[in-house]
């Protein structure tokens, strides 16, 4: 795993790429109009975007990673045919602790529950363990949100924290899961 | 109506950038107060520098994410700590970080006075359903004082925190607004 050939970038269906700022606006302007995949994938009140102002907030990103130096962004493409299928994101990075917390999304309907998003994950575990030397990575999730949980725990993801009541959707209060997962956690899943 | 800045021991200002500064640079200084409220490294900024930023929140006039005030002792009006909240309308919770920064006023109830009158503002101030905080595990005197002020424990995020090489849990803790309104009522918990 830590051999340094081993590609950072590069997954069994899956491949890590920067944004596109030609094709990807219009895609992700599709998914900010699926309800349902923006409260699942953020915590933000979701709202429909046209392509123009996803490409803002592609501009707005880079300058905050550029400037901020604790956030990591990558677009999720098929190893196939290059398709935009999902983001993935390791953000609040403290240097100083080793931790930070991430977040995957596959936003296109047709590569849902196919398995991508764990691949994905997974890649972003290596890069965060492995590259950026991260000693723990947290994850925050709505407690409605049932695949992500199942997912966190396949991976080997322990919920910590149970933040009551913190969320409110459809008319009822959710409460908010934190989970985390520490290095030595994350090598022995690995090499099991 | 309850005075909602004056408690029994402290009371509630709106930040001075000049005085807050001047005493920001003494904080500052003591490590062991930084490393009990604080999970980033610490530092050291220029008295002209912390003018400059508290001036500049202070511009920033009513801003409905983030409630900054001072902390006076109200035996001798000394300003004594910090307590900010951190407003998400949204959702209807708030987040709040408190620090006491004159150690003579440790572990005399001051923090927690200051701590029930921010609880107090977001409750039937700000009208959100919950207020969230996060602390060092090694911080007892802290957990003691949330506990006064009826929060509960929800969990702890485990060695998130290096200090002096070795690894520490950060607790999270909340308070539900029907929680807070029933310990009003004197109804235990």
């Amino acid at each position: 795993m830590f051999d340094i050939a081993t590609q950072l970038f590069e997954g069994q269906d899956i491949r890590f790429g920067p944004i596109d700022y030609e094709k990807d606006p219009e895609i992700e302007s599709k998914w900010t109009h699926n309800a349902e995949f923006m409260r699942l994938y953020d915590f933000e009140p979701a709202r429909p975007m046209s392509a123009a102002i996803v490409k803002k907030q592609y501009e707005k990103l880079e300058k905050k990673i550029e400037e901020d130096k604790n956030l990591y962004h990558f677009m999720i493409r098929a190893k196939t045919d290059d398709r935009l299928m999902g983001k993935a994101m390791i953000a609040r990075i403290e240097w100083t602790n080793g931790n930070c917390s991430v977040r995957v999304g596959i936003g296109s309907a047709e590569d849902q529950r196919k398995g991508y998003g764990t691949q994905a994950l997974k890649l972003l575990l290596r890069f965060a363990f492995a590259e950026l030397n991260m000693f723990r990575v947290s994850a925050n999730v709505a407690e409605y949100n049932e695949g992500a949980i199942a997912l966190l725990k396949k991976i080997g993801f322990t919920e910590e924290v149970r933040r009551r009541q913190s969320l409110e959707r459809e008319g009822r209060r959710w409460d908010l899961l934190v989970f985390g997962l520490l290095k030595d956690e994350w090598a022995n899943q690995a090499s099991a | 109506m309850k005075d909602l800045f004056r408690g029994e021991l402290v009371r509630l200002t709106s930040e001075e950038p000049e005085l807050r500064a001047k005493h920001e640079v003494r904080w500052q200084r003591d490590t062991e107060f930084h490393r009990l409220a604080d999970s980033d490294p610490a530092e050291l900024t220029s008295e002209k520098k912390l003018k400059e930023w508290f001036d500049k929140n202070a511009e920033g006039g009513f801003k409905p994410e983030r409630h900054a005030f001072s902390i006076h002792a109200l035996d001798d009006d000394k300003l004594i700590g910090f307590l900010v909240l951190w407003v998400n309308l949204i959702y209807g919770e708030v987040w709040v970080g408190i620090g006491i920064g004159e150690r003579d006023y440790w572990g005399k109830g001051y923090g927690t006075d200051a701590m029930k009158l921010g609880v107090q503002f977001a409750f039937m101030e700000l009208g959100v359903q919950r207020v969230s905080l996060g602390l060092h595990e090694y911080n007892a005197r802290a957990l003691k004082s949330y506990e006064k002020v009826g929060f509960k424990f929800e969990g702890r995020t485990r060695w998130d925190v290096l200090r002096e090489g070795k690894r520490t849990d950060t607790l999270w803790m909340g308070v539900l607004r029907d929680e807070w309104l029933q310990m009003q009522q004197g109804e235990p918990q």
